[in-house]
């Protein structure tokens, strides 16, 4: 046995997919993003964060001998074999046009602006499809006795990518109706934060000006050293009451 | 263990007064009862249709929730609730075919097949806790208080579902009279108050309800009584439309059953929301000594 540690470049083993029902060989580690780009696509839509979180990638697929409709968002499913997909980077789904500040944030404005709520029928395709596994036929059975902090709750890992309005038998625009409660929730129905207002208060009051004006008319070497040699740093073992000695720029 | 508690969307925005009330009574008379933690509108209409199978989803997926807790028994207080719950559950005890069909569409849920069983407080208080030791917990009985039951439809048909004899029921005469009230019996007290007509046909509506509190009142009947928000709607809420439309129609006080059977048990009048009623609700059982003042 050598005692240097070789390192050999391992190819990916290729596997066939369907995108739009054509066939390509992709290496079976990308993503399906990746992948479509491997084959030759060029995202210009259906593509933004790359990181999960934008919801512009949602993607459909089946396999094959299985009945069930799957998705997934493009830049996070890693590709199966003989799996058939097309991505869906948008759905159409109405959406109310409303001045928020002109609503009192109770739930017979969103039945109104929404009056499509009672069409729902716990069929529960929205759930079944939804990639970030939000329970949407949980948050629109609160919004219909409404509840609509719970919906807030509920709706709250929502991306806006549409797939649940896709498969909706009463043609709900879900993620719209969510995106409002959640609106209202935090706008009317959150207690609001006292300690914010204290800050806001003591910005404008200029509090922070001074340590500001410091810090910008610094240069780069007196910020270095101040980042480095005078900074304060939290010690590893700090507990919750720490709270740095110099305390006039908090 | 806890009976399951399914309380329907109403309850919780325009008939709060429903529920609030029934919760309150029930906690005097010790009935345990804990709302599901996970339910869903159960659509209030059960389809006609044979094969509209899509809206029998929504209930079934209520009882799943049930079953799946381990509990054997649902509680319902809104009688259209009672009625759609009731209805799937018969059909997926009795219908072999249709139980499949909805639990293989409902593919993410466990099967079901009937197991729990769907009451409402007022057979639940009838055939379970029974009339006299109700009776017993009585603070404030309804003594001199002329009511007059209104059963409407949903309670008790069809058959499979009925609480009572379609046509000569006793049960909420029974209700009423353990709560000391002298009951009132009336010919309309089965018929239709126009239900969802209301939005199509608003005169139809409007006329069917006036022939219910004309009824009644003809009878001698002080107020009525009733189990659903639809009927509080028709009859309660717009009774205006109907006092300006009839000459001669006269101010009917409506109460839910629940609002009665809380105050009797001296449950405060807060509690029981009468603000959601006709102003005449509250005000006719502080004339009659059955609260001592009307809520502000
Ligand atoms: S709730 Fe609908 S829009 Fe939101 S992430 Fe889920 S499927 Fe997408
Ligand atoms: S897909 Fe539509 S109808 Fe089905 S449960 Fe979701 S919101 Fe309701
Ligand atoms: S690109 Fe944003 S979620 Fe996939």
């Amino acid at each position: 046995m050598s005692t240097t540690t070789e390192q050999t470049a391992v190819e990916a083993k290729m596997i066939p997919i369907y995108v739009m029902g054509k066939k390509y060989e992709v290496p079976e580690t990308l993503t399906i993003m990746k992948a479509l780009e491997y084959a030759g696509y060029k995202y210009i839509r259906g593509c933004g964060c790359r990181g999960g979180v934008c919801g512009a990638c949602s993607t459909v697929y089946r396999k094959p001998g299985d009945y069930k409709i799957y998705t997934g968002l493009a830049c996070q499913t890693v590709v199966e074999p003989e799996m058939y997909l097309t991505q869906l980077p948008f759905y159409p789904a109405n959406r109310a046009t409303y001045d928020f500040h002109a609503l009192e944030g109770n739930p017979e404005e969103i039945f109104g602006l929404y009056p499509e709520l009672f069409r729902c029928v716990a069929c529960n395709a929205c759930s079944k499809v939804c990639p970030m596994d939000v329970e949407v036929m949980d948050y629109i059975a609160a919004l219909k006795r409404g509840d609509i902090a719970a919906a807030a709750q509920i709706s709250f890992d929502c991306i806006q990518c549409g797939l649940c309005a896709s498969r909706c038998m009463g043609e709900l625009p879900q993620y719209h109706i969510g995106q409002l409660a959640r609106r209202i929730n935090g706008a009317y129905l959150t207690p609001r934060a006292e300690h914010l207002a204290t800050m806001v208060a003591n910005i404008e009051a200029g509090r922070y000006t001074e340590c500001l004006n410091k810090l910008k008319s610094a240069d780069e070497d007196e910020l270095k050293r101040l980042y480095t040699e005078e900074r304060e740093l939290e010690p590893a073992q700090a507990g919750e009451d720490w709270t740095p000695k110099e305390n006039v720029c908090l | 263990m806890s009976i399951a508690y399914y309380p329907g969307c109403t309850l919780k925005t325009k008939g709060k007064n429903l529920e609030k009330s029934a919760l309150a009574a029930m906690e005097v008379l010790g009935i345990d009862v804990e709302e599901l933690p996970r339910w869903n509108c159960c659509g209030a209409v059960y389809s006609l249709a044979d094969d509209d199978l899509i809206h029998v989803v929504a209930p079934v997926r209520d009882l799943v929730r049930v079953a799946e807790r381990g509990q054997d028994t649902v509680i319902t207080l809104c009688s259209m609730c009672y009625n759609t719950l009731a209805r799937a559950n018969d059909l997926m005890k009795n219908d072999e075919e249709k139980r499949k069909t909805i639990n293989d569409f409902m593919d993410e849920e466990p099967d079901y097949s009937g197991e729990v069983r769907v009451v409402h407080l007022l057979d639940y208080l009838r055939d379970e806790y029974g009339w006299d030791k109700l009776k017993e917990k009585l603070k404030s009985p309804l003594n001199g208080m002329k009511v007059a039951p209104y059963y409407g439809c949903t309670l008790l048909r069809p058959k499979e579902v009925a609480l009572d004899h379609p046509d000569r029921p006793v049960l909420m005469h029974e209700f009423l009279e353990t709560l000391g009230a002298d009951v009132v019996d009336f010919p309309n007290a089965m018929e239709c108050c126009g239900s969802y007509q209301v939005l199509g046909n608003p005169d139809a509506a409007v006329e069917v309800s006036h022939e219910i509190l004309s009824g009644a009142a003809e009878k001698g009947a002080e107020a009525l009584a009733l189990t659903c928000p639809l009927c509080d709607f028709n009859l309660g809420k717009r009774q205006d439309i109907i006092l300006e439309k009839y000459e001669g129609a006269s101010e009917v006080p409506i109460y839910y059953f629940t609002q009665l059977l809380a105050v009797a048990l001296g449950v405060a009048p807060e509690e029981c929301h009468f603000e959601l009623n006709r102003d005449s609700a509250a005000q006719l059982l502080k004339d009659k000594n059955i609260i001592s003042a009307v809520p502000a």
